[in-house]
């Protein structure tokens, strides 16, 4: 009668059972596998590479050489002196110069005053220690055998440097005024841009959700506009307008442009779309029931508002706050074009290592922007997943009431803002299309001869295309079946935890940061991934990493809001997973499958930030023409090209637009009951 | 439960079955034979573990320890697709992109059947569920209902030797739910399949099962035919889960009876020693009303006089509440028919003699209240 009690209520012991793995299992398991391969290749030995970089640190050994000299017969007299000596006696190499990268080589006649390549005189010279290196003409002596060498020879001898692991980098780099002072503009020119950015778009946001103001659908087109152009055009528009030979540059009082107000305004603009998104977004979700009770209880606006809609949207405000400033503290191509003498991290990078070869301090300067960068990224994940929690708890959706005052306040704060966007988009159209500002402004198409300017011409707009298209079918495949597999593969939660971290890695690494990290990886002739450097490929695979993380939440949420027992059902009627997913799944998901392609499209088109450091001659690409032919002074070319990117990206969206209609009416006839 | 028995007569056989979230136990020592074309119910409160049974029996979820066969084979740590069964959710997981007949095709698809045999099989699977002409719509444009008897027709397309349910029927609105409760009792008495289904609700489990496996937190309280559980509960918690009990605290007295109050009751057999603290049940419906100035014919009859206190018309009988001050101050609830009501003249405030059958009265142990 007492059965519940007869029951022992400890796990017996012995081993868990462990279920056999079905075909589909181990199928799903590879792909993950594989896919977090990709993801370890193309972003943690990189980054690791470039970090164990930014600790190497290269110096000329001079006590590791010793050196015998004969007389004008060739007769060695037996006396051996070290390079340390040497370079003591005759002060030959300060000792800064002693410090140098991986690719250095020092010379050693200096050392020897009265050498000449005609004299008699004989040399020796050999390693101290068997690590010791140093070339004669292209040959490596790393024993400690003694080289003997005529004069015309020994001109040719070329000391390598040693191989040190320290923190000297980051010393020289916090002790070079001129570098670390970066950090302070990057990160006040970053925060400034933030608040400015957030406050325009959190009212233009407010406007487009909590008004009754006309153009809604106008405004907000306007609003994403600047996601379709590189971040460099609003420099090139700045260029323009405010420019030593600018429209109005009046309107400056004499302060520059070139500097900290350009990096702003033009941050501002391309950051908008984004913070205008994420804050719209947060304000849609928002409940009217509580905007109901600060009615009836006779609450004036002004503290609804402080009580009820700031409240509201604070995820989405801090969340809008992070996403601007990581965009600001990591953007190059602004910067790049419009901050004059003002350094700041990402430009640093890209004066390091293409200016000055110094791919050390490159990675030095690399491992302190990505500080900020994955704090702002960190902290912008936590509060997002509380705007989920708030999301889920949606009730009654807010109806904004007419009011013609506030209204008409809001139309013309609007169109402002729809101005400063269509402004600079504007001028930069018009600076393409003028013969030779500001002295001929008849129109003519030559600035879009790009075959006769730097920056490899029609072909660099075409590989563009190529890039966008490859990023966008690739990218989504792999980011979508590789999102598939991780939401929707049984057991293994290990190996689904560690994929879910590689996959959010990227957008916590600032563009810059990648590129180089790829030089220092892939352009190292030990990797058997060499072959792929300076080819689309590595073009492609960089691109798809650099905007893996969106596209994977993308294709994450649409696939956990699908029924999770799809898969047990198909399991249960015996059916190969990969059936449900090409059958069902992808059908499904289509809306999300190109959401997700034509964002990976857009960004491939205009990212300039990771690629800067990988297209070779024969990749070049439109985003970084822009910067080049900027770079040569043809600032008129580079803004027609521009606003090519622009219009191609403007196009692939309407595209898009039309194909995801036509096939969600052939597809999707489901939806509609 | 028959644990000696070897497993080679049964169809499906679950033996010393643990399932551990972590440090939670969702399932505790289950043991469990079906016999081949049985309908078994799993019943009991939420969170009591049946899905999680449900699921390891299809190999969804698999069990920490412990085995199952099915069919003579073991299949206890098998994937589901190498497993034998069919299976509706409470969801029902259609394909919301592809039209019924082909989510009813999706399972027959790859097993060497010509395109018009697949037709074909979808065509009587359609008639068999009652919608012949339904084929090509899309699954949103059914009702509840119909996209129910879809997913049991997809469960069912590929003739698996095993049918799980797990609440098939809780989405549905009530007088849904009795009429399908009916078509899938027929259906599944049609294909003889074995079919085990998940519910919390007694009455379909009551209606449909041939034998109801009533769990709770994690164990099997009683595996019993509907009557069996009904009937002859094994303890307390199956008598109160199922139906309804009035229990009143007693003690055993002399000779098994059950003391309560001041009186003594001859019961059903039991095996508590004398003087051991029970709890006495009976059900409502089990009482026997009869007039004041009744006679016993003997004292095993365990007839009291009580007052009724309150009625309530319930529609096809009378619940009432009985008082009687020697009993402990403890309430009675007893459904009496309509018939019996009005032939007694019974009515709210008087008197009347109330007799507990001794075979329906059950002693049950304290702790096996949950
Ligand atoms: N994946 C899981 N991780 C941890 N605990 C779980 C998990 N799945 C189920 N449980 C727990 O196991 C217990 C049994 O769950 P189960 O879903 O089997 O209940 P149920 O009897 O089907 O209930 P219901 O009638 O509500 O469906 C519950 O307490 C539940 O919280
Ligand atoms: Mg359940």
């Amino acid at each position: 009668m007492t059965l519940a009690s007869s029951h022992t209520s400890e796990l017996p012991p012995g081993k868990d059972i462990k279920g056999k793995l079905s075909r589909d299992d181990l199928m799903m398991r590879g792909g993950m596998i594989i896919i977090a391969l990709y993801l370890v290749i193309t972003l943690a030995f990189p980054l690791f590479s470039m970090l164990s970089k930014s600790f190497s640190t290269y110096r000329f050994e001079l006590s590791q050489y010793e050196f015998q000299v004969s007389d004008e017969a060739g007769v060695f007299d037996g006396s051996v002196l070290t390079g340390a000596a040497l370079n003591a006696q005759t002060e030959a190499y300060a000792d800064s110069d002693l410090s140098t990268g991986a690719d250095g080589r020092l010379g050693v006649t200096a050392f020897f005053p009265e050498f000449s390549f005609r004299s008699p005189v004989m040399y020796q010279i050999r390693n101290v220690a068997e690590n010791g290196r140093f070339l004669v003409g292209s040959t490596l002596y790393d024993d400690t055998a003694w080289q003997t060498l005529d004069s015309n020879t020994f001109r040719r001898v070329q000391l390598r440097p040693t191989k040190s692991t320290g923190v000297d980098n980051f010393i020289s780099y916090f002790s070079t005024p001129a570098l670390f002072n970066s950090i302070k503009n990057s990160l006040w020119i970053a925060v400034l841009s933030t608040v400015v950015t957030v406050s325009l778009a959190f009212w233009f946001a407010y406007a487009l959700n909590r008004s009754c103001m006309r153009f809604k659908g106008f405004f907000r087109l306007i609003a994403m506009a600047p996601i379709l152009v590189p971040s460099l055009l609003p420099g090139i528009a700045l260029v323009y307008l405010f420019g030593n030979q600018g429209m109005i540059k009046e309107l400056l009082f004499g302060a520059s442009i070139y500097g900290p107000i350009g990096i702003v305004i033009g941050s501002v603009f391309f950051t908008f779309p984004h913070a205008f998104i994420i804050i719209s977004a947060a304000l849609a979700i928002s409940d009217a029931r509580l905007y109901e009770a600060a009615t009836s209880l006779r609450a004036t606006p002004w503290r609804t508002f402080w009580t009820v809609t700031v409240p509201g949207v604070r995820y989405g405000l801090i969340s809008a706050a992070f996403v601007v400033f990581n965009l600001v503290i990591t953007d190059f191509g602004l910067p790049k074009v419009i901050g004059g003498q003002f350094n700041v991290l990402a430009v640093d990078i890209y004066k390091q290592v293409i200016g000055q070869q110094n791919f050390e301090m490159g990675a030095v300067v690399s491992v302190v922007l990505v500080v900020p960068a994955i704090l702002a990224f960190a902290i912008d994940r936590m509060v997002q997943s509380k705007q989920v929690a708030l999301l889920s708890a949606r009730s009654v959706p807010y109806q904004p009431t007419p009011n013609a005052a506030a209204d008409r306040g809001f139309l013309i704060y609007c169109s402002l803002v729809a101005l400063f966007i269509l402004g600079m988009l504007a001028v930069c159209q018009f600076a393409a299309l003028v013969k030779f500002w500001p002295y001929d402004l008849s129109l003519s198409l030559n600035n879009y001869q790009f075959d006769k300017m730097d920056g490899g011409g029609w072909a660099s707009y075409f590989n563009s295309i190529k890039l966008a298209l490859l990023t966008a079918i690739c990218g989504t495949s792999v980011v979508f079946f590789g999102a598939y597999l991780v939401e929707k593969s049984n057991g293994f939660g290990a190996g689904r935890a560690v994929f879910q971290m590689f996959a959010m890695l990227p957008m916590a690494i600032p563009g810059m940061v990648l590129g180089l990290a790829y030089i220092f990886f892939f352009n190292n002739p030990d990797n058997p991934l060499n072959a792929i450097y300076g080819t689309m490929t590595i073009l492609v695979i960089c691109t798809v990493t650099h905007f893996y993380t969106v596209s994977h939440l993308t294709a994450m949420t649409s696939l956990k809001q699908m029924d999770r027992e799809f898969e047990s059902v198909s399991a249960s009627l015996k059916q190969p997973t990969l059936k449900l997913f090409a059958r069902v799944t992808v059908p499904v998901s289509l809306p999300t499958v190109l959401d997700i392609s034509i964002y990976l499209f857009v960004n491939a088109m205009t990212t300039v930030s990771a690629v800067v450091f990988l297209y070779s001659p024969k990749t070049t690409l439109a985003s970084i023409a822009v910067l080049n032919m900027d770079d040569a002074g043809d600032i008129a070319p580079a803004a027609a090209m521009g606003m090519m990117i622009f219009y191609t990206n403007a196009a692939a969206r309407i595209i898009h637009l039309i194909a995801s209609r036509g096939i969600l009416r052939r597809t999707q006839a489901w939806r509609t009951r | 439960m028959t644990a000696e028995q070897t497993s080679g007569e049964f169809y499906l056989s679950i033996k010393d079955l643990w399932k551990a979230f972590g440090t939670f136990l969702a399932l505790r020592d289950i043991s469990l034979d079906i016999k081949e074309g049985e309908f078994i119910c799993f019943l009991g409160p939420s969170g009591c573990g049946k899905t999680t049974l449900l699921r390891a029996i299809a190999g969804l979820d698999l069990q920490t320890r412990g085995s199952i066969t099915q069919d003579g084979k073991d299949v206890s740590n098998l994937p589901p697709s190498e497993r034998d069964f069919g299976i509706v959710f409470q969801s029902y997981a259609l394909f919301p992109n592809l039209t019924i007949e082909k989510n009813i095709a999706f399972g027959l698809e790859n097993a060497g059947r010509s395109k018009a045999e697949i037709a074909t099989r979808v065509k009587d699977l359609l008639k068999l569920v009652g919608l012949p002409d339904q084929g090509k719509k899309y699954p949103a444009q059914l009702s509840g209902g119909q996209q129910q008897r879809i997913a049991l027709a997809r469960a069912i397309a590929t003739k698996p030797g095993l049918l799980l349910l797990d609440e098939p029927l809780s989405a549905l609105d009530a007088k849904v739910r009795v009429h399908l409760r009916h078509e899938i009792k027929e259906l599944q008495r049609k294909l003889g399949v074995t079919t085990v289904m998940v519910t919390h609700d007694q009455e379909e489990a009551l209606a449909m099962a041939d034998r109801i496996v009533v769990m709770n937190h994690g164990v099997i309280e009683q595996v019993g035919s509907p009557t069996e559980v009904y009937r002859e509960p094994s303890n307390l918690f199956v008598a109160d889960f199922i139906g309804e009990m009035n229990q009143i605290d007693s003690a055993v007295a002399n000779g098994g009876r059950l003391a309560i109050g001041e009186d003594s009751f001859a019961c059903h057999a039991h095996d508590f020693s004398d003087g051991a603290a029970v709890v006495a049940a009976i059900r409502p419906e089990d009482i026997i009303p009869h007039e004041v100035g009744y006679q016993p014919e003997s004292a095993e009859q365990n007839c009291i006089e009580v007052l009724l206190h309150e009625m309530e018309f319930l529609g096809s009988f009378w619940r009432c509440r009985l008082q009687n001050d020697r009993f402990g101050g403890a309430e009675l609830i007893a459904d009496f028919s309509i018939n019996a009501v009005r032939r007694l003249g019974l009515a709210e405030g008087k008197p009347m003699i109330i007799e507990l059958p001794a075979d329906r009265l059950m002693a049950f142990d304290r702790s096996g209240e949950s």
